[in-house]
């Protein structure tokens, strides 16, 4: 399994043709106390850089973006009850959703983890 | 917010302080304030249970003073200023030539005047309408070398008594009156009360001993810093209205349900700006009008979301809108039409392509604990 990030900070852990999406660490520290999370359902097409969920928190909402593009195989349901799992468990539990590859080349371009702490330390 | 502007961020004199205590700062009414400490929900859920302190320096603190001053403000605004005894506290709006809310503040009475607290944002624009309306008998002195902070909540009472002594005991205030007391043996004008619901007290002193009594009502074990975060979902589920937001110069009086600034006497003498519209909304209703929405499911409806009639038209917005840390679902302020107004009315709200319901709910969405004593 590989591990990426985006500029956007969201993560994506990758494992053959198949990824794992969330938010960092980073993001809900900046984000607050989050109340609600709206994931893409199974079936779903994303695209690279295009909204694939929404998260709000206290203070405002805040589009998430597709890393990669390709199509959602499941979400994850435990946000619905317990959003605040992003705060606790952001690069665990607190996973969005799963997806299929569209294309692996996109992976091309995207930060490890220490381009991604260095990334953070610039902002 | 409203807030933006091309102007320089300044700080405020607990600037420092905040940063040391780890605050996150963002840019508000022009100036660099502490958005939250340890976290949002956890600020405002201490605040409701013990007592939370608020650093609300950038509010404009003003005296006016001299010949004719009631009179002057009688002038400008619908309070029965006449009417405020030493030592009391009326809420007030500062209204336009057709009745639309220039801003809300609070008028106390001092020995020497009427102090006159104003919202952050605006505090330049009152104080140019002020002097271009008040006359040259009366002096505004705005201090702007004081600081004014904010300790609420149920424990409020018990950690500010350990610092302060008076004439008269702090347990004589209570809800919307204020005295001249020490904290910590500098000279303050205290008042009982505040913009979350609950019992507490503000606090004005000179800006030089900020730093010294935040850090000696935080020595207090009943309390913590709070950030704007945490006031303004508190001051959301307590019902009151945010200027800029849930009050501008589109909105009068009526339509802001806040017919209870309008004194007895002032409406029926009149003299005051807009007198004759706002009579008018008074006796006719109001054509939209402020109320509480409790919205369903968990997504929060944010100021800027649409109120939708039964063809999917706008008649209304949200003007103000939030998940309520103490009730766990999202509230929300909307001005709906008159006949959408009633308690138990569905609302059907559009905001990002999306349908949301709401149900008219009486506000506060939470129970107000003000301290209230006889006269």
């Amino acid at each position: 399994m590989t591990l990426y990030f985006t500029k956007e900070h969201e993560w994506i852990a990758v494992d053959g043709g198949s990824a794992t999406v969330g938010i960092t660490d980073y993001a809900q520290a900046q984000l607050g106390d989050i109340v609600f999370v709206e994931v893409p359902v199974a079936g779903t097409a994303v695209e690279k850089g295009k909204e694939a969920a929404v998260v709000e928190s206290v203070k405002a909402a805040s589009d998430v973006y597709a890393p990669v593009s390709g199509t959602v195989t499941e979400s994850n349901g435990a946000l619905s009850d317990d959003p605040a799992l992003v705060n606790t468990a952001p690069e665990s539990d607190g996973w969005f959703f799963k997806l299929a590859l569209a294309d692996p080349s996109e992976l091309d371009g995207l930060m490890d983890a220490d381009g991604y702490k260095a990334f953070c330390e610039s902002l | 917010m409203s807030e933006e502007q091309d102007i320089p961020i300044q700080t405020l004199p607990l600037d420092g302080w905040h940063r040391a205590q780890g605050a996150r700062m963002v840019p508000f009414a022009g100036y660099s304030m502490p958005i939250q400490y340890e976290g949002i929900i956890a600020e405002h859920l201490w605040t409701r249970s013990s007592a939370g302190l608020f650093d609300v320096s950038h509010m404009g603190q003003l005296l006016l003073s001299g010949e004719g001053v009631d009179e002057a403000l009688e002038a400008l605004l619908p309070a029965d200023v006449k009417g405020i005894g030493l030592g009391r506290m009326r809420y007030s709006l500062l209204l336009d030539e057709e009745g639309g809310i220039l801003d809300d503040l609070m008028l106390s009475r001092w020995l020497g005047g009427i102090y006159i607290v104003v919202n952050g944002a605006v505090k330049y624009d009152d104080i140019a309408h002020f002097h271009e309306h008040l006359p040259e008998t009366v002096t505004l002195n705005h201090m702007d070398d004081r600081a004014l902070l904010a300790l609420q909540g149920p424990k409020a009472f018990d950690a500010l008594v350990r610092h302060v002594t008076g004439d008269h005991p702090l347990a004589a205030l209570g809800f919307m009156t204020g005295g001249r007391f020490a904290i910590g043996g500098v000279d303050a004008w205290i008042s009982r009360s505040g913009y979350t619901g609950e019992d507490g007290f503000e606090i004005s002193i000179p800006a030089e001993s900020a730093e010294r009594i935040a850090t000696l009502l935080c020595g207090e074990p009943e309390v913590k810093p709070i950030g704007l975060g945490a006031r303004d979902s508190l001051r959301l589920e307590a019902g009151l209205p945010l200027y800029g937001h849930d009050l501008d110069p589109g909105t009068t009086p009526v339509a802001a349900d806040l017919g209870f600034a309008l004194s007895k006497r002032r409406r029926e003498e009149g003299g005051f700006p807009g007198h004759a519209r706002i009579m008018r909304e008074r006796a006719d209703g109001p054509a939209t009008k402020r109320v509480g929405l409790a919205v369903e499911g968990r997504q929060p409806v944010r100021e800027g979301a649409v109120v939708l009639d039964a063809d999917g038209g706008e008649v209304g917005k949200v003007t103000s809108g939030g998940f309520s840390p103490s009730l766990q679902q999202p509230i929300a302020m909307a001005y709906v039409p008159a006949a959408m107004a009633a308690p138990g009315t569905a609302i059907r709200l559009g905001q990002r392509g999306k349908i949301f319901t709401g149900t008219v709910t009486p506000m506060p969405f939470v129970p107000h604990n003000y301290v209230r004593k006889g006269a």
